[in-house]
């Protein structure tokens, strides 16, 4: 159907959304036009091209792009197609070109920062309308390209908030993702998981922030972690600190995840307050804590160390651990499938054991063997599968609606509540962002 | 030994040699592995768990250069307390995305021992190929093992088996949640 700012706007109320926004293929379409091909999406961190020549793929919206670094040491983002007659320039996910980007059909060379180098046998260009330093035969550059601290992002419209007004409180999630490290500088460990989910990048955004699922999705995991951690310190041996965050899903239960808080942004990013036991009282944390003194100071240590999230979602397109070292970065595959780069950090100079902790989330949480993400995927695609149904037109977002907490544009979860407040907050803006379109009013 | 070193010695040894081994342990070795793959089809877990030495490990790679599993991301890096949470978790009555359970065919062959050292502890190679049925469709996964087996009076215990996937690097549609 042809969807109109009115239409669309219909779809999201107060507290519930119509299934329309998870499955219409046409809806996802506008998606990408008016959310992902517009705002600031997640490229890379600049240690994925280290070197000049290195190029490693993204992809924005619905378009393929591809990061590099040139040979005086700049980063770019640049379309992954040739400017003659369309193919990928770059096809292994990462690489490097060495001094010049060859294209494989016809060997035109470019330069790492896109511009058109020389092409074989020119002079069959002679007389004819192709100016090699014609805008349309360079490899095109994304219209807006720039980093915070390292994080790059790309921009697909030519005009919009900067990206640092785009982050807004954002921010903290790469601030802490560096700060959080003694040497102050943080790194991409080997390479990222890729992860193929089969529903809509709306639902994974959604169980994020979602308190009241872990008890329940995760009950297996939680009892099987909490039977084998009881069995080792039985025989004497301290179960590993990774264990514990699987663990707490049984110790926790349903109903004991209402303590940690939920704030929504204006932009659409939402953040969940911490809950891991970020600072045992280990050996281990004591070291790390006297490294952070070490470099900081301790006033600022404290600042850094006091800030507690466990999630920074970044509308529309990460989902940003901090304490963890690790982002997700969604990339919608169509209304049903949507694919995650699960990247894993290293901060410098912390020690070996805060990074083995931050690695056995990552494995146990996060890699393709996972006890835990095993449920969601499954709940996700049951989601889906679920909203294809005539049944109801409704998903329902009322928990603890009608009571949140709104200050300067920013809303708070009701305090001690599971609240569903992110997804009721992530739908206003998706509304927002897909129904302000000029002359459809 | 730890397993960082078996892990070391796998990476390191020449993965195209042939040792030279009398038929009966060729045959002992490669009744090994098929009845590791069977213990896997028929989800035998006291039998799977009793092929490891009490620091053996199962290890899939998320990388081809990988000579290590510690301080790296990988698919798989489980010894016996989580491969046993792993059998408890799948087996939990609450383990929904294995409710119905999964199935998975295993064939296992190109077995050639690649060194028996003086103690008979064996570096072996072969090929995998492993179908699973799940949610109503059937996945297929392919790749290599390598397993570094300690000789006891009792018989072969795993020291660390290394099962390097074909797509190791690739997008993974769903998840593991079992061994391959």
């Amino acid at each position: 159907m042809g969807w109109t700012d009115k239409t669309i706007s219909a779809l999201v109320e107060p507290n519930r959304a119509h299934r329309k926004a998870y499955v219409d293929p046409d809806l996802f379409e506008l998606e990408m036009e008016r959310i992902f091909e517009r705002l600031w999406i997640y490229i890379g961190h600049e240690s994925q091209v280290k070197s000049p020549g290195d190029y490693y793929l993204a992809q924005v919206g619905r378009q393929p792009m591809v990061m590099t670094r040139d040979h005086n040491g700049e980063i770019h983002v640049l379309y992954n197609r040739c400017p003659h007659r369309g193919t990928q320039l770059c096809s292994a996910r990462k690489g490097n070109a060495g001094r010049r980007i060859r294209c494989s059909y016809h060997a035109w060379m470019f330069n790492l920062d896109g511009s058109l180098d020389r092409i074989p046998a020119s002079e069959g260009y002679d007389g004819t309308d192709l100016k090699m330093d014609a805008p349309e035969f360079q490899v095109q550059k994304a219209p807006r390209a720039d980093n915070y601290r390292g994080f790059w992002f790309a921009s697909l419209a030519e005009e919009g908030p900067d990206l640092e007004s785009h982050l807004g409180y954002a921010k903290t999630a790469f601030d802490q993702l560096i700060d959080r490290a003694p040497g102050g500088e943080t790194e991409v460990v080997g390479e990222c998981f890729h992860m193929i989910q089969q529903s809509n990048w709306k639902i994974f955004l959604e169980n994020q922030l979602d308190a009241s699922h872990p008890g329940a999705t995760h009950e297996s995991t939680g009892v099987a972690a909490m039977t084998v951690e009881r069995e080792m310190r039985g025989v004497g041996n301290e179960p590993p600190v990774a264990y514990g965050f699987l663990s707490d899903f049984a110790r926790l239960g349903i109903d004991g995840w209402g303590k940690f808080g939920t704030v929504g942004h204006p932009q659409g990013h939402c953040t969940l307050e911490g809950y891991m036991g970020l600072r045992p009282d280990d050996e281990d944390t004591n070291e790390y804590v006297r490294l952070m003194y070490e470099a900081y100071g301790e006033e600022q240590a404290e600042e850094i160390l006091g800030v507690n999230l466990h999630h920074v979602l970044v509308y529309p397109c990460l989902s940003v651990q901090p304490p963890l070292q690790q982002l997700r970065a969604v990339r919608p595959l169509g209304p049903d499938r949507t694919l995650t780069e699960i990247w894993h950090f290293r901060l410098k100079d912390a020690p070996e054991a805060i990074y083995q902790r931050a690695l056995g989330y990552y494995y146990l949480v996060n890699s393709p063997s996972t006890m835990v993400n095993a449920d969601d995927l499954f709940n996700w695609w049951k989601v889906q599968h679920g909203l294809n149904s005539n049944a109801s037109d409704w998903v329902s977002f009322h928990r603890n609606a009608g009571f949140d907490v709104v200050e300067d544009d920013v809303r708070k979860s009701t305090p001690g509540s599971m609240s569903e407040m992110p997804m009721r907050h992530m739908m206003q803006v998706w509304k927002n962002y897909m129904a302000s379109n000029d002359g459809e009013k | 030994m730890s397993v960082g070193e078996f892990a070391k010695i796998l990476a390191n040894s020449n993965h195209f040699q042939v040792a030279e081994v009398s038929i009966a342990t060729q045959l002992s070795v490669e009744r090994f592995l098929h009845q590791q793959a069977e213990f896997l089809d028929e989800k035998q877990w006291d039998d799977w768990l009793a092929l490891f030495s009490d620091d053996g490990r199962y290890w899939m790679p998320a990388a081809e250069d990988q000579s290590d599993g510690e301080g790296l991301p990988n698919i798989f890096w489980e010894n016996l307390d989580l491969m046993r949470m792993r059998i408890a978790r799948n087996n939990h009555p609450q383990a929904h995305s294995q409710a119905p359970e999964n199935r998975l065919c295993h064939v296992v062959s190109n077995v050639i021992v690649e060194n028996e050292d003086e103690n008979g502890d064996i570096i072996v190679r072969s090929r995998f190929h492993c179908a699973e049925y799940l949610r109503y469709e059937v996945r297929n996964f392919t790749g290599k093992y390598r397993h570094y087996l300690k000789h006891t009076d009792s018989g072969y215990l795993i020291a660390l088996q290394r099962a390097d996937l074909v797509n190791r690097e690739g997008p993974y549609d769903y998840v593991l949640q079992w061994w391959l």
